[in-house]
């Protein structure tokens, strides 16, 4: 029997239920050596700035148990570059684009989106309120839900787009429906969960952070229960807000379990780097999975797991 | 792709490991390999990178590894008939002359893994090719009587005196390529031999092409983990994957001394006052 695996954020139709996660595909290209990029859900780009940036020194990862720290630090062309090559490149090649943005102030998070709002193949916008790896806590404007709302706000008042405009979201926080709350009354149509988490490993022959960094963000499914938990929490308490779910999905069940949990859709991060074709695989899984437990589509077991 | 273990046996203090590749065709020198390790539903996400040794197109890959982690620890303790996931070829090989020039090839430790291969290759377009392989002790040098077999010359360094030349690479290196009027230098292993290797064969008049050693997560240039200060054709110095943009690069357009630092002046690089 056929599974209908379609769904949508908000206004934005989604053709498979598995996107890139940002930050873990970088603009799509490199991955379509492994796949057809244009039959998934959405690539959702690595976060775009306004100016080129370095990113952080290395050593920039350190794996961890199922996990692995990650200290990029917003590697990246800047906007003009991005529009040049990489949406070019998502446009000539039909791929469904969510552009995700990352700004050192709130200012610049709407000149993105001012510039962005503009130019063909954007279908949806993800606001990263949630790099853990910048050089200040007080830039992680997820972590405060009136810095996170300022920021939604002054995206929203030059979105002049109908592609859907998505908060992702920080787990690091004390109570994440709070941040959701305040992200949906400043105008969000949804949101994306979980960014990593702040963490650090310690380099005991140096005695000193194995990160150039220092800290980085943990993902993979070390941290999958904690998106679970969040998207369940945010899903129970905002039933009627699109939730694109990730953190540390590895196979068709554990995407099962984000969809149970609240999440119309998902992105597959950091197994991409061990398994360059996971987005594809793991949509087929997701279909035996609901097939073999007797349902029909995707959307009928969205937040199913709220009911139970 | 998944490749069915032929065979794994040690070679010194490494291991060699043949693998059925069926679906793997060309392999350049410098090429590597990235192997999936500790199984399916394991707790290690991150494959692991390897130059590859040599290939015979759509049958054979085979490298050459050290069991000093986790992940290359499992890897060991596998056996042939186990089937392993692998990617391959990935990355930019090393650039051969069009012309049959005197070349060198230096490598360390288990770096002369690709060497062989690329021996073979500058010998058929009529390069001569000299060698010299270092390593820290007899059992870490790794292809000497192979490359004997298809090189000039080859000249063995260790830092113990345990076989050949007590001492390093490089003190060696300037009198091989003066000698032989070497206008390429080929270079393979750790990065602060590479960078050795670049300042004695820019001091030296030559050419040098280094396969670096950065910690990598994805290998298919995705990621931005291992990255480092290279300058571009333009002057502007990046933060380039060693994994898509090399691992082999020009000696003398990697920023040696700002390795695992973003210089000031890269392209991007932080304003005072930190991104």
């Amino acid at each position: 029997m056929f599974v209908d695996l379609t769904t949508s954020l908000g206004s934005l139709q989604l053709a498979a239920p598995t996107l890139t996660a940002s930050g873990c595909a970088a603009a799509g290209k490199e991955l379509a050596q492994f796949g057809d990029v244009s039959t998934l859900g959405a690539v959702v780009t690595k976060s775009i700035m306004m100016a080129p940036r370095s990113g952080r020194a290395t050593p920039r990862m350190a794996e961890t148990p199922s996990g692995m720290l990650n200290s990029i630090g917003l590697q990246g062309p800047g906007i003009e570059s991005f529009l040049e090559n990489d949406l070019a490149w998502l446009r000539a090649n039909n791929v469904t684009t969510i552009v995700s943005i990352a700004g050192n102030n709130v200012d610049e998070f709407g000149e993105l989106a001012r510039i962005l709002a503009k130019v063909e193949g954007v279908d949806g916008l993800e606001v990263n309120i949630s790099c853990p790896n910048v050089e200040s806590r007080g830039q992680v404007f997820a972590c405060n839900p009136v810095s996170a709302a300022q920021v939604i706000e002054t995206v929203r008042s030059v979105w002049h787009s109908d592609a859907p405009v998505l908060a992702k979201l920080s787990p690091d926080v004390t109570d994440i429906v709070e941040i959701a709350h305040s992200v949906v009354d400043a105008g969000v149509d949804g949101v994306s969960m979980i960014n990593t988490l702040l963490g650090m490993v310690i380099d005991v022959d140096q005695m000193k952070p194995m990160l150039g960094g220092r800290t980085g963000g943990l993902s993979g499914p070390a941290i999958r229960p904690v998106a679970v938990r969040a998207i369940y929490q945010v899903h129970a308490a905002l039933p009627h807000l699109p939730i694109l779910g990730m953190g540390g999905i590895r196979t068709g069940h554990d995407a099962l379990e984000f969809i149970a949990a609240g999440a119309s859709a998902v992105s597959i991060g950091t197994v991409v780097f061990g398994d360059p074709g996971a987005p594809w695989r793991i949509a087929n899984e997701l279909g035996q999975e609901l097939q073999s437990r007797g349902y029909n589509s995707l959307s009928e077991v969205v937040g199913l797991a709220r009911h139970n | 792709m998944q490749c069915t273990i032929r065979s794994i046996s040690p070679v010194g203090n490494y291991l060699h490991l043949i693998l059925d590749a069926p679906e793997v065709d060309e392999v350049a020198p410098g090429h590597f390999a990235a192997v999936a390790v500790g199984g399916i539903g394991g707790g290690m996400l991150l494959r692991r990178a390897f130059s590859i040794h040599k290939s015979t197109p759509g049958q054979t890959l085979e490298i050459i590894f050290a069991a000093h982690g986790q992940g290359t620890q499992w890897l060991a303790t596998q056996s042939a008939g186990d089937v392993i996931d692998v990617i391959a070829p990935l990355g930019k090989p090393f650039v051969l002359p069009r012309q049959p020039i005197s070349c060198v090839i230096v490598a360390g430790g288990y770096g002369a893994a690709p060497m062989e291969l690329l021996a073979r290759e500058l010998r058929g377009r009529g390069c001569r090719v000299d060698v010299v392989l270092g390593a820290a002790t007899q059992e870490k040098l790794f292809g000497v009587l192979d490359l004997k077999g298809v090189a000039d010359s080859v000249i063995v360094t260790t830092d113990d005196g345990t076989s050949g030349v007590r001492g390093r690479v490089t003190d060696v290196l300037a009198d091989v390529i003066n000698k032989n009027k070497s206008q390429a230098v080929y270079a393979c292993g750790p990065m602060p031999m590479l960078q050795a290797v670049a300042k004695v064969s820019q001091d030296n008049g030559a050419f040098s092409q280094c396969a670096v050693e950065e910690s990598m997560a994805c290998g298919i240039g995705v990621c931005m983990t291992c990255v480092l200060p290279v300058i571009g054709d333009d002057g502007v110095t990046r933060m380039s994957r060693s994994c898509v943009d090399g691992p082999v690069f020009r000696g003398d357009r990697v920023r040696w001394d700002d390795v695992h630092t973003v210089p000031s002046d890269a392209f991007g690089a932080p304003r005072p006052g930190g991104h």
